[in-house]
């Protein structure tokens, strides 16, 4: 049982790369903000409050068209329904007695990164480690929109190009560990690159948005997995530990 | 008529927080169905995978430096890097090959 201060110290630590790519992504984002015609006060409000790339993004697209505050809704919910599914799974990564302010905060920034490196600790989530994580997260993300904003595209483009990817370096570390060690997983891994790669060729269904795709996808695959590989509990602890 | 920036923003934050807060705070039980266990436990796996490829193609200005990180991403994690390193050295794959192929 780690320390809930060792905890803070290695969410810091994996929280940095996390910052590193969201300070890139973030930048770029915050150019879309000023093209909408936000300013870098409210392009820094805007995620610091949603923490999410594609939902910020279509808000952008909403508020620059001037459209519906309905509409701004809708698009939020569907840009950013992957977030739903996502905060149902780590529901089970908590300690049912876990306070409910834990969870309240926790609920403030699942995305994509933070939740991957919160799946991928051992056992039942120590609230802390994930705060750690947000201390360096959340300002990278927030200041980089500002910073968009303010500096629109003063970064090279080969420098963001490179920032780019280690968002998803990051992917890879949490899902090949465990494809390792377990076929079945190792197997939708792959099945999932190739189920994810034709989405975004065929026609149609290359027209939803990414994050549409992502969502329709994980329900067929960890559904048909679910099914035809049902995991034993005793199998979860092992591949926790 | 003109929309105000505030209310927009208020409208997303309250639609983000609530899609997040609302399983994470009524789901407070381990869920019973094996079913259910084990879709939620694929979730993860399946959901970053998709998220990566082929979108890591497009991030970067070479679509060519982007399958290489991948690639070079996938063995370094399945010889054991860590998080850090492995974000990292694909950041330095596509930094490198972009001098040649951009």
């Amino acid at each position: 049982m780690v320390s809930h201060k060792q905890a803070i110290k290695e969410g810091i630590r994996d929280g940095i790369p996390i910052a590193l790519g969201y300070f890139a992504v973030s930048f770029s984002l915050g150019v879309a903000a000023r093209n909408a015609g936000l300013s870098a006060f409210q392009g820094f409000l805007v995620s610091l409050l949603n923490n999410a790339s594609a939902g910020e993004y279509a808000g952008f697209t909403v508020i620059a068209a001037n459209a519906a505050y309905f509409e701004i809704f809708l698009m939020t919910l569907i840009a950013n329904a992957r977030y739903l599914l996502m905060s149902c799974s780590l529901s089970q990564k908590f300690s049912p007695d876990t306070p409910l302010i834990h969870r309240l905060l926790i609920g403030y920034d699942v995305t994509d990164e933070l939740f991957g490196i919160t799946i991928a600790r051992p056992g039942f989530l120590d609230p802390f480690y994930s705060y750690g994580a947000f201390m360096v997260a959340i300002p990278g993300w927030s200041i980089g929109t500002a910073l968009g904003v303010i500096a629109g595209n003063a970064l090279p483009a080969r420098i963001v190009s490179a920032l780019s990817v280690a968002l998803f370096g990051m992917f890879l570390a949490i899902i090949i560990p465990p494809s390792k060690q377990n076929k079945v997983v190792c197997a939708f891994v792959l099945i999932s690159f190739a189920c994810s790669f034709a989405a975004a060729k065929l026609p149609r269904i290359s027209d939803l948005s990414g994050g549409t795709r992502t969502i329709i996808l994980t329900v067929i695959l960890a559904g048909l997995a679910a099914f035809f590989f049902p995991v034993e509990e005793e199998q979860e602890v092992r591949d926790d530990a | 008529m003109t929309h105000n920036i505030y209310i927009y923003i208020a409208i997303m934050a309250a639609t983000s927080y609530a899609i997040r807060v609302l399983p994470l705070t009524l789901i407070r039980k381990q869920i019973k169905s094996k079913f259910l266990r084990s879709f939620l436990y694929y979730v993860p796996y399946v959901t970053l995978a998709v998220m990566t490829f082929p979108a890591i193609m497009d991030a970067t200005q070479s679509p060519i430096a982007g399958l290489a990180a991948l690639l070079v991403g996938i063995v370094a994690a399945w010889i054991g890097a860590g998080l850090f390193p492995v974000s990292i050295l694909c950041c330095l794959v596509v930094f490198v090959l972009e001098f040649f192929l951009v």
